[in-house]
């Protein structure tokens, strides 16, 4: 056991009555992988603030290499050998990748001058140990979100790091640069460095973990080797309950619903046709710039397609502007739920009326009764876990929001829900609700298109899936006929 | 290499000295007596003590801040020190830039403190700072003009390095007062590009946060800024007054427009972490050259308010798109 770095033993910290952590435990070796696993609100984050001494914890104990420590400060984290990389990775936009990758090192050593040579020579060796070859002079702020995190990295290994915490580090990042990523981390961890990575996402869990830890409500529920846990067991220490993984398979029907011939936008995306019928889920998927949201756009008149036909029920419909698309009752959850999708800081009831409310619009005022009323059924409906209608939006986790982003437009009874990345940072309780609920609405009769990078969640809940590559769709696929590694392929090729 | 040359061609500070040479050659189009040395010392007047306030408000706004106070704290800087040189009967140059910069490094102080240890917005900090101190001027101090300085400070401005006279006669003379925004342009530079306590100016102008993750001690950084600030306001006041041979309590007030259009226009970006030296030179230069020329292009006096504000918003625009563009783009 002497290559234990670090280990916590009963680790209790509480906010004003509320126990975020509640005697926890972890062990984290040298030359290995460690992910730690939780939903939101289970206690990951202050964990970690403990861990990089921005907590207190108000019990417990901290060995770092077998020595109990009795304060842990960020700086004296730091000079332990502890290096956080956070999920916006507190980089400097303004400043060079030389810099950045130097900065801190500067400072800790309380450095009076910038050395612009040694800033140099430090961030080309930081890169070369991880391999990543970015011009040293070029502004971050014009690096992609991969790029920005190998700048990150490279600035943590630069000061003699011995654990690296990695924060949800896939959270932006395509499938390519997922396994890029993971070759840095497998090739780090090779340098006899201790990895601990937090993410909630199973399929890169069981790819690259060696030793898994899940914390739920503040408690470690469970921890061992990754070989130790099957997707089952994983998912029910996670989430406390039992989501069964199926796929989705509806009755077969000839009811066509929705149908789109030879769908082009010049510049953005082409001759794009499919038919939904009764029952259908289908998936659209491709890389980032695929085109894949572009086509989600122009089907809500976002963006509108410049050619083609599309027909609602074998009736030919335009639709040129978002009123179109209303007035069809089409729907829409876009992308970026924050910016696009909710108005924070209204109540929960003015959301979730927000894309209907004509039909409030009673003898010549807004009926607010019946809003309220909807609304709290809604809340009933869709499952989620909100005390009261009137609270602004905000204050609903993720998942809870996004749930309510779906039921403003199933307010509006649409025929077709257009759903572009559904669960993006919806953790997995959460997102099981609102794929049984896209079901029961498939077979209800709603055609259901959903536009999503995350191939485990398509491969579950669509029962077609069309790959998208440079504006083109360049395979249709029956999900039965595929796995996430054949997928996956398809994607790149 | 050759991306690199066009990058350079393609700079904001290149993009500010083709402004000025086309100014120029329309300027001298118009009026051919513009080609002359003559030229180049008016310049440099006008710009001589804009260059210290633009250098006092392009750190701040580097390091993420602004600030709005600088006019209403040198009123108050040239009237406190004539007051007080009156009193004791004080006739000394260095003593005089002494007390300047003393009541500049205070206010700057005090702008820090409540920016950074009341928590205030920047803005609303030294906009508060500046009605105070503007208040205090009138109401302490009172508002007289003096134009009796000293007898050495009085004479000072007539020092000069070089002087030209032109073929008509006129004698065009250099104060030696230039080497002060000169020397100082200088140390700013070197403080920016080759401190640790620069770069962390631009480190918590680029994001406040990461420069606590990273360990700087940004109350520290901000403190250092607001107070150096301050002591170039109070340095800028005391080289108008020996300039211009006046303290009044009113006459900067309203010049900081004037100064953050020429910091922008220099590539400081209002959203801070960006901004160089040579660029608020360039900056002060191009708004210096359109205040002594209007004239001369025959655009009528009452016009060159509007004109003047054309060029800041046609200015600050160019910064802003080159922003907006760079977030746009294709990354890397």
């Amino acid at each position: 056991m002497s290559n234990v770095f670090l280990s916590l033993k009963d680790i209790r910290k509480s906010f004003g009555g509320v126990h975020a952590l509640n005697g926890v435990d972890l062990e984290i070796r040298r030359g290995e992988i460690h992910c730690l696993a939780g939903e939101n609100g289970s206690g990951k984050s202050t964990l970690i603030k403990i861990i990089s001494g921005i907590y207190k914890p108000d019990k417990g104990q901290i060995l770092i290499e077998g020595d109990p420590v009795q304060s842990l400060t960020p700086k004296s984290s730091i000079d332990a050998g502890i290096q956080v990389i956070y999920q916006d990775f507190a980089i400097f936009p303004n400043l060079s990748v030389a810099e950045n990758i130097s900065i801190n090192h500067s400072v800790l050593t309380g450095a009076k001058r910038m050395n612009w040579t040694e800033a140099r020579s430090l961030a080309a060796e930081a890169m070369s140990r991880i391999g990543a070859d970015l011009d040293p002079e070029v502004l971050v702020e014009n690096l992609s979100v991969a790029n920005k995190q190998m700048v990150a990295i490279c600035r943590a290994i630069i000061n003699d790091a011995k654990l690296l915490i990695l924060d949800e580090p896939t959270a932006s990042l395509t499938a390519k640069e997922v396994d890029a990523l993971n070759e840095i981390i497998k090739n780090l961890r090779n340098k006899n460095m201790a990895i601990m990575i937090v993410n909630h996402k199973i399929d890169e869990i069981f790819n690259i973990a060696e030793q898994i830890t899940v914390l739920r409500n503040g408690e470690k529920i469970s921890s061992g080797p990754a070989s130790g846990y099957t997707r089952r067991s994983f998912i029910r220490d996670l989430t406390g309950r039992e989501i069964t993984e199926t796929t989705y398979e509806p009755e077969k029907s000839d009811e066509e619903i929705f149908r789109v011939e030879k769908l082009t936008r010049h510049g953005e995306f082409s001759d794009i046709s499919f038919e939904i019928r009764k029952g259908d889920v289908l998936g659209i998927t491709g890389l980032l710039g695929s085109g894949r949201g572009a086509v989600g756009d122009a089907l809500f008149g976002v963006a509108p397609a410049t050619e083609g036909k599309i027909f609602l029920n074998g009736e030919e419909i335009e639709i040129r502007s978002i009123d179109d698309a209303i007035k069809y009752k089409i729907g829409y959850v876009p992308e970026d739920r924050l910016t696009q999708g909710l108005f924070l800081n209204r109540s929960i009831q003015e959301n979730t009326t927000a894309a209907s409310l004509k039909k409030y619009f009673i003898r010549g005022k807004v009926d607010e009764k019946i809003m309220l009323n909807d609304t709290i059924e809604w809340i009933r409906t869709i499952g989620c876990n909100a005390k009261d209608a009137e609270a602004p939006i905000r204050t609903l986790s993720g998942g809870n929001a996004q749930k309510m982003v779906i039921a403003k437009w199933l307010n509006t009874s649409p025929r077709i829900l257009i759903l572009n990345g559904p669960t993006v940072g919806v953790d997995i309780g959460a997102k099981a609700d609102i794929h049984r609920f896209l079901h029961g609405l498939a077979k209800d009769g709603v055609g259901i298109i959903i536009i999503s990078d995350d191939l485990a969640e398509l491969i579950q809940n669509c029962n077609r899936i069309i790959v998208m590559h440079d504006g083109k769709a360049v395979r249709t696929v029956d999900t039965k006929d595929v796995d996430e590694t054949s997928l996956s392929k398809m994607l790149s090729d | 290499m050759n991306a690199k040359i066009k990058q350079k061609l393609l700079s904001n500070e290149a993009i500010v000295v083709y402004i000025i040479l086309l100014l120029a050659l329309i300027i001298g189009a118009v009026n051919p007596t513009f080609i002359s040395p003559a030229t180049g010392i008016n310049l440099l007047r006008t710009m001589l003590v804009t260059l210290i306030f633009a250098l006092s408000e392009m750190i701040v706004i580097v390091s993420g801040g602004i600030d709005v106070s600088f006019p209403a704290v040198s009123c108050l800087t040239m009237i406190a020190t004539i007051k007080f040189l009156l009193a004791t009967g004080i006739d000394s140059v260095p003593i005089t830039y002494g007390i300047g910069i003393l009541i500049g490094a205070t206010f700057g102080a005090l702008n820090a403190f409540l920016i950074t240890i009341i928590k205030i917005p920047p803005l609303i900090a030294t906009l508060g700072v500046s009605s105070l101190t503007s208040g205090a001027t009138l109401a302490f101090l009172g508002t007289k003009i003096y134009t009796d300085l000293p007898e050495k400070i009085d004479t000072m401005h007539r020092i000069s390095i070089f002087s030209y006279t032109n073929p008509a006669g006129n004698e065009y003379s250099m104060t030696a007062l230039i080497l002060i925004p000169a020397i100082l342009c200088v140390l700013i530079h070197l403080m920016l590009r080759h401190t640790m306590i620069g770069r962390g100016m631009y480190a918590i102008g680029g994001d406040i946060q990461a420069a606590h993750v990273v360990g700087f001690n940004v109350a520290k950084t901000r403190f250092f800024t607001y107070i150096l600030s301050g002591i170039l306001a109070g340095t800028g006041a005391i080289t108008y007054m020996i300039l211009m041979r006046v303290a009044d309590p009113k006459v900067l007030m309203g010049e900081e427009m004037m100064v953050i259009a020429a910091v922008v226009i220099g590539g400081t970006r209002i959203t801070g972490g960006h901004g160089t030296v040579i660029g608020t030179i360039l900056g002060v230069a191009l708004l210096a050259l359109v205040k002594n020329n209007l004239i001369i292009l025959g655009v009528p006096t009452h016009f060159q308010t509007f004109v003047v504000g054309m060029i800041i918003v046609f200015g600050t625009s160019i910064t802003s798109i080159r922003a907006k563009r760079i977030a746009e783009q294709a990354k890397i």
